[in-house]
């Protein structure tokens, strides 16, 4: 998940530097309540009594991967576009509006959703409803607007992208790793495709994908299902059903050759190394695959005492850092990276190939049932912790449900992951850590003469 | 840091679709802090919330950021962050990692320029663990060779990474021209020269001098009763030494007022930090300046700056000012990035801002939405353990007051147009903004 409208900080294109662990994690205990409003609108409600706050969303199972085209960037583009105006909102109001009444707003754009939020008093529900539904319908587009705000993404890419040799990388790599699924291209789009975006596109766009049936509504907080229920009704039930929505997206075919792809900049502080490999999501995997992923991401790259850090970093010290991530949130295909950073002094190349070494004995070794056990115990307790905010239930469900998942998913998610076998994250590992399906990706620092 | 996300309207009479407006701001809802002091004399606030079965529980040293790190030591304070977890008692690094993990416990420690922190949160069913774990940590830690030259190499990696990051090239600039000579003009996590100088003598010192009773400050959110709590804090924190031994920091102004820096590095897009002197937490004003600057450049999308350079002009992506409060200094700073070509327009426009507001104040409407703003979204803050603990410690930090959470609405409502006009014209001038540049932006050049 990428492009805020406006964030605190340039986030997003995962460097090789940083060692993630894998998005986690949910619990049986959010305890959502769902039912769907006659024109196809999925409604979800998460009763969190704890304070008088309501957070409200509205996702759309639109993202980036898309897009026509040749448009790169329309999705990400206009989720900016839906804070102009409306037939009844002045364009640049609807933040403000939200502003007025203590509210905080925002949105975000993916491969495969959009999503709007406002975080509100709980008496001021029905206000953000009735603007969040409002946009959904009546959005007034003109260049006046959507001209500047044009610049404003470019501003934005820079920010992220061009200003950022590592953010380069990781385009150049998604680009290479994708031969031709629309994962390739990057959610914030191509300059040169930005640049050509219209009033026209954004309205093209808005038309065929900005409709209830192909939108879900989430409410977490002070209320449930009883008193949201009219509420829904009243404001997105009223929505006609727009016309059906099919996200069939076209297919990678086999991937035969492992790819690499290196940058050397003087603007690179720190070299590093990632690798990341075609995998399954949980959408598209088989039986308990995604699971076996995650958990698999823990043991060999999840923390400090993960095999790939204790190697590389502790014992052999030739690592500032180095760890695994599997992005299992997608509708179509995840992605299981590998990272690492050298010491200082340190050539890039011994790195590399002690990284190679660690993932050769993974595949001969396999995990053992300690290791699984201590990973899986630490999964779970993140499910406990999740439930220690009113964000994370709305993002995690919301994430599901856009990207081809159940509610019921969600809700299993722990027991999910203390099912998980040995030989299952054994088999994941050889399945899915194949070089002919990778992408290895290189930055390095350019010096006066020579690079490394 | 930069506060991006919220938002201030400026324009009451467009709104048809809403027939009716509530400019209440929402009531602090039910936080009720209760002051804990255990046998041994350590003193904490709670907010006990049995809702989820976590603790949370966050610490400052007062006296203990990297503005008291040794001259030729700069990075001290950050190391020592880095390396309380890395082993203590009989456990080696990796064996005290492995037992955090088992515990699921969080822990972490970090270094802001004037203060040492920690923040620690556990499932209340792992606790005797996690505590005991805890208390090893910040009174036996190790400082073992191998973790300590692992650690240096990881700090040093990140040197080098953000000697090329445009956001920390232009801080580093901008505090080093504001601060020569003063702690708070060196760079936070030193540098590689000084970083290589560090051993665990300097760990153990540092924890001598600044780890102690007499200046911490405790909060704890979440499932844990006064008792309870009471026993934690002896266990934890009742072994600590008694007075810590912080050298003092002299007060100071930024200097270089007026001046333009520009850092050459070849990027299409300039980073721009500017600032002069603000004021201070303790200072009466600050709830003034709080409601000024969510005008003029701290509130999100209806600023003022994001107004005139974001959504009229598509300068930027984002535009912004905050009031910058330390212990012994008070800067009022912004900063915007815009592609080469347009960073002069966009510092016209952000100087005519300041002093437009300099001379004019803001409008009646800008006040009302700047207040129910900040009235209503101070509440939205607190939806975790972690932020309720986070916030117990803030307030405790700046002697705000027990009942600060209920009063705070009406310190923010009692400010006038009066008060902003004295105030901005006080704090604004433009003429004394120093500006950092890194990039290489359109026909500008450094003040000679």
């Amino acid at each position: 998940m990428i492009p805020l409208r406006l964030q605190t900080a340039v986030l997003g294109i995962v460097t090789a530097m940083v060692t993630l662990i894998a998005t986690p994690s949910s619990s049986a205990v959010f305890n959502p309540e769902s039912f769907m409003l006659k024109n196809g609108m999925q409604v979800v409600v998460i009763p969190n009594r704890r304070a008088p706050v309501v957070s409200h969303m509205v996702w759309y199972k639109t993202g980036a991967a898309d897009e026509p085209r040749g448009k790169s960037g329309i999705a990400h583009f206009f989720e900016h576009l839906m804070f102009k105006g409306t037939k009844s909102v002045p364009p640049g109001e609807f933040s403000k509006i939200i502003a007025r009444h203590g509210g905080r707003d925002n949105a975000f754009t993916t491969q495969d959703y959009t999503a709007y939020f406002q975080i509100v008093a709980r008496d001021k529900l029905d206000l953000v409803m009735r603007l969040e539904s409002d946009r959904m319908r009546n959005l007034v587009l003109t260049d006046a607007e959507v001209l500047p705000e044009r610049d404003v993404v470019l501003e934005e890419r820079r920010s992220r992208t061009d200003n950022n040799p590592g953010s380069q990388l990781w385009e150049a790599s998604r680009a290479a790793l994708f031969l031709n699924h629309p994962y390739k291209i990057p959610v914030i789009g191509w300059k040169h495709e930005i640049e050509q975006l219209t009033t026209k596109d954004a309205l093209d766009f808005y038309k065929r994908y900005y409709v209830p049936n192909n939108a879900i509504l989430i409410v977490a907080g002070d209320v449930d299902a009883k008193e949201l229920k009219p509420l829904a009704e009243k404001y997105y039930g009223v929505i006609p059903r727009g016309r059906k929505i099919v996200r069939d997206r076209i297919k990678e075919p086999p991937h035969l050759a492992g790819r690499r792809v290196e940058m050397a900049s003087r603007r690179v502080g720190q070299p590093s190394i990632s690798q990341t490999y075609l995998a399954p999501s949980y959408a598209t995997a088989k039986g308990n695959q995604a699971y076996a992923l995650l958990v698999l991401a823990e043991i060999f790259g999840g923390s400090s005492t993960a095999q790939l850090y204790r190697s590389l970093v502790v014992d052999q010290a030739l690592a500032s850092s180095a760890g695994a991530w599997f992005g299992a949130d997608a509708l179509d295909y995840g992605t299981f990276g590998l990272s690492a950073s050298p010491r200082p002094g340190v050539p890039l190349k011994k790195v590399e190939v002690a990284l190679q070494a660690e993932v050769k004995k993974l595949l001969k070794k396999g995990v053992t049932a300690k290791e699984l056990k201590r990973a899986v115990s630490s999964m779970v307790a993140s499910a406990v912790y999740a439930r220690d905010s009113l964000r994370a239930a709305p993002n995690i469900i919301g994430r599901a449900l856009s990207t081809g998942r159940t509610i019921a998913d969600v809700e299993s998610w722990p027991e999910r992951i203390k099912s998980v076998t040995v030989d299952e994250v054994n088999a994941a590992a050889r399945a899915v850590l194949r070089t002919e399906a990778s992408v290895t990706a290189i930055l390095r620092k350019k010096k006066k003469a020579g690079t490394d | 840091m930069k506060n991006l996300f919220s938002t201030l309207w400026n324009s009451v009479a467009t709104l048809p679709l809403l027939g009716m407006l509530c400019l209440i701001a929402l009531p602090s809802h039910a936080i009720d802090i209760k002051e804990v002091r255990s046998p041994g004399g350590i003193k904490a606030w709670l907010v006990q919330d049995k809702s989820i079965p976590v603790i949370s529980l966050n610490f400052a040293f007062k006296t203990g950021g990297t503005a008291y790190d040794p001259a030729g030591k700069e990075g001290l304070a950050r190391m020592v962050a880095a390396m309380i977890d890395e082993g203590a008692g009989d456990l080696s690094s990796q064996a005290f990692q492995r037992q955090l993990q088992d515990t699921a416990a969080q822990l972490s420690f970090s270094a802001s320029t004037d203060k040492f922190r920690g923040s620690f949160r556990t499932l209340k069913a792992n606790q005797d663990d996690a505590f005991r774990l805890l208390a090893l940590a910040l009174n036996k830690p190790r400082f073992d060779d191998k973790p300590v030259d692992r650690i240096k190499g990881q700090i040093i990696a990140s040197i080098q990474r953000s000697a090329q990051d445009p956001d920390m090239i232009g801080a580093r600039a901008w505090y080093q021209a504001a601060f020569p000579n003063h702690p708070y003009g060196r760079p936070s996590d030193g540098t590689i020269e000084s970083v290589k100088t560090l051993i665990a003598k300097d760990l153990k010192d540092f924890m001598r001098r600044h780890v102690a009773r007499d200046s911490l400050i405790v909060a704890v959110a979440g499932d844990i009763s006064p008792a309870e709590l009471e026993q934690r804090l002896d266990q934890v924190f009742g072994t600590l030494p008694a007075r810590g031994n912080a050298k003092k920091i002299a007060e100071i102004s930024p200097v270089a007022a007026g001046k333009t820096i520009v850092v050459d590095r070849e990027i299409p897009q300039s980073t721009v930090m500017f600032g002069h002197s603000g004021i201070k937490r303790s200072h009466p004003d600050w709830y003034i300046a709080t409601v000024m600057n969510r005008i003029l450049g701290g509130g999100g999308f209806s600023s003022r700056l994001m107004e005139e350079i974001r959504e009229k002009r598509g300068l930027a992506y984002g535009v912004y000012s905050y009031l910058n409060p330390y212990d012994h200094a008070a800067l009022y700073m912004g900063g915007v990035a815009t592609a080469n070509a347009r960073v002069a327009e966009s510092l016209k426009v952000i100087r005519a801002e300041w002093k437009k507001m300099a001379e004019n104040g803001v409008t009646a409407k800008e006040l009302a939405a700047a207040k129910t703003y900040i009235n209503g979204s101070f509440p939205l803050r607190l939806d975790s353990t972690r932020r309720i603990a986070s916030l117990l410690l803030a307030v405790q930090i700046n002697n705000l007051g027990k009942d600060y959470l209920d009063k705070r609405p009406s310190l923010i409502n009692a400010v006038t147009l009066a008060d902003i006009k004295r105030v901005a014209k006080k704090l604004l001038r433009p003429e004394a903004l120093t500006v950092v540049i890194v990039g290489q932006p359109k026909g500008i050049q450094s003040t000679p």
